[in-house]
């Protein structure tokens, strides 16, 4: 089996804001088809890297590839819209760029919320949300999703619904997904590899090695290794984006099209 | 009724054309919360008129200049700056309307009308401010028309549409600029104390019965137009100001337009 391809690659970075380092001497890498988390205290530079790998930031040091012709999906962390602006959740949609009605609703439908359509933005939920704004980032047809913080706001069986909608875009799709994260369990069940962040890179690999790693150890304390190790959620329904059991699975439209 | 006068046709004409400009314009001072900002620019006005006294230059032209630097330095990044924004645009905002009042304090042999740059003469515009308005305005309505949804993208979200590929920093600039155009040019109609106002307040009334971003802008130009209308004849029967009385048209629009969609609304 050849290697898979490489769609980002950060090598050696350093970034510094008035003198004070943020990243020092940081590898990363993103290959196809790969969910990579980035997890590390607050401040410990996620946001910061994923800047720069959104090219929204230049390092002082280092350089970040990108695949030639690579498109980029991005979810911001939050997004609060301010009630003075009339915008339906469809229209926030086409603020992405040129696409259908019918492209905008089928993203709408692979992650949920497609009776969300024409509701004013400011009325719906966190959790709903957060699926508009992975809308939003699957109409770029991306071929890397970077995904900030995307269970911000979002409840436990909440996250693990988002997580598992993000793994089965991922298999439907074949795009490569860079996430930050300070949810260390939910995201150890559904990454590929894991990058521990502070300032500099802690410890990295599959969700397994870093939970034993000792720097992981150190950073997030014995407890994060105890039972919450590698979280493998076994549900036996099924919950809307609202929370509520769903009963039959063929009812819901999670984005599984079995 | 009889022949209206002149001047009250040159008046209409222009104010209205103004408040039509100001219709898109005022709605994005309102989402990206620039009132304050408005504010300031259309104070850092009067510096443009003594300017143009001094250097004996056209005025409108003056004002456009120094309330594009005033805009231009104000949305620079400024990350070292341990100021809150509004503070820093409170120093500069002032700074130059004091510094404006002063250089035309000391040109003895001038005497300018104070009072007609603070609250306007709309009464008094002649038909080449009519050519400047509706040049301006026709440019101005045609270029938001060009950045309308790269705006509202980097409105909603900045470094989304950064990434989705909209020239944030452009974009936002080129606002900026139309900005202290309309600013300049509507000065002559209700004063830069009053400019502001005829900015958000349309924008504000029509957010009430608007379900979209265009829809919104359309109402704001909407209801400005007749806060011109209103004012004016407001004006003519009282006898008041007609800057303030356009003003007072605006906000019982705004009352008007608030209080029943919000008694439409219970009803349905």
């Amino acid at each position: 089996m050849t290697p898979a391809k490489i769609l980002a690659e950060a090598s050696r970075v350093d970034v510094a804001f008035s003198g004070n380092a943020v990243l020092s001497n940081v590898d990363l890498v993103v290959r196809e088809r790969e969910i990579v988390t980035l997890i590390g205290p607050n401040g410990s530079g996620k946001s910061t890297l994923v800047r720069l790998v959104l090219g929204l930031l230049e390092a002082d040091r280092g350089r970040v590839f990108l695949r030639p012709g690579l498109r980029i999906g991005y979810m911001p962390q939050r997004l609060v819209i301010d009630d003075a602006l009339p915008l339906t959740v469809e229209r926030f949609l086409a603020l992405g760029g040129a696409a259908t009605r019918r492209a905008r609703l089928a993203a709408l439908g692979e992650v949920a919320v497609a009776r969300l359509a024409d509701t004013p933005i400011q009325k719906i939920s966190g959790g709903e949300m957060q699926r508009v704004l992975l809308a939003r980032a699957l109409l770029r047809e991306p071929d890397l999703l970077v995904l900030d913080e995307p269970a911000q706001g979002v409840d436990m069986t909440g996250q693990a619904e988002l997580f598992k909608l993000i793994t089965g875009i991922r298999d439907r799709r074949g795009c490569g997904v860079l996430m930050v994260s300070h949810d260390l369990h939910l995201v150890m069940a559904s990454s590929d590899s894991v990058v521990c962040l502070n300032t500099h890179v802690c410890c990295t690999g599959h969700p397994e090695t870093v939970t034993r790693h000792p720097a992981y150890i150190e950073l997030f304390g014995p407890l994060a290794t105890e039972g919450l190790a590698v979280y493998t959620h076994r549900h036996d329904h099924r919950h809307g984006p609202d929370g509520r059991v769903v009963e039959h699975d063929h009812t819901n439209s999670h984005g599984d099209h079995a | 009724m009889a022949i209206m006068p002149d001047f009250l046709i040159r008046a209409l004409l222009g104010g209205v054309a103004i408040a039509v400009v100001a219709g898109p314009m005022g709605v994005f001072v309102v989402w990206r919360r620039m009132a304050y900002f408005g504010a300031a620019m259309a104070h850092s006005a009067l510096l443009g008129v003594a300017l143009a006294l001094l250097l004996e230059v056209n005025i409108t032209l003056a004002i456009m200049t120094v309330c594009m630097v005033i805009a231009v330095a104000l949305v620079r990044p400024r990350r070292r700056s341990t100021l809150p924004d509004d503070t820093l645009l409170g120093i500069l905002a002032h700074g130059a309307l004091a510094l404006g009042l002063v250089v035309i304090a000391l040109q003895d042999n001038l005497r300018i009308d104070l009072l007609s740059y603070l609250f306007g003469d709309i009464l008094a515009v002649t038909e080449g401010d009519l050519a400047w308005i509706f040049g301006g305005g026709v440019a101005a309505l045609g270029v938001m028309a060009v950045i309308w949804r790269p705006l509202l993208a980097a409105t909603v979200h900045e470094e989304l549409a950064q990434v989705e590929g909209v020239a944030v920093a452009r974009v936002r600039l080129i606002f900026m600029v139309l900005l202290a155009v309309v600013i300049a040019v509507g000065l002559k109609l209700v004063g830069m104390l009053l400019i502001t106002s005829l900015l958000i307040i349309p924008a504000a009334a029509a957010r009430a019965c608007a379900a979209t971003p265009e829809q919104m802008a359309l109402g704001a130009s909407l209801i400005g137009g007749l806060a011109v209308i209103g004012g004016l004849y407001g004006s003519l029967v009282w006898d008041s100001p007609a800057g303030p009385s356009i003003v007072i048209a605006a906000m019982l629009l705004f009352a008007l337009v608030t209080g029943a969609a919000r008694i439409f609304r219970m009803r349905l």
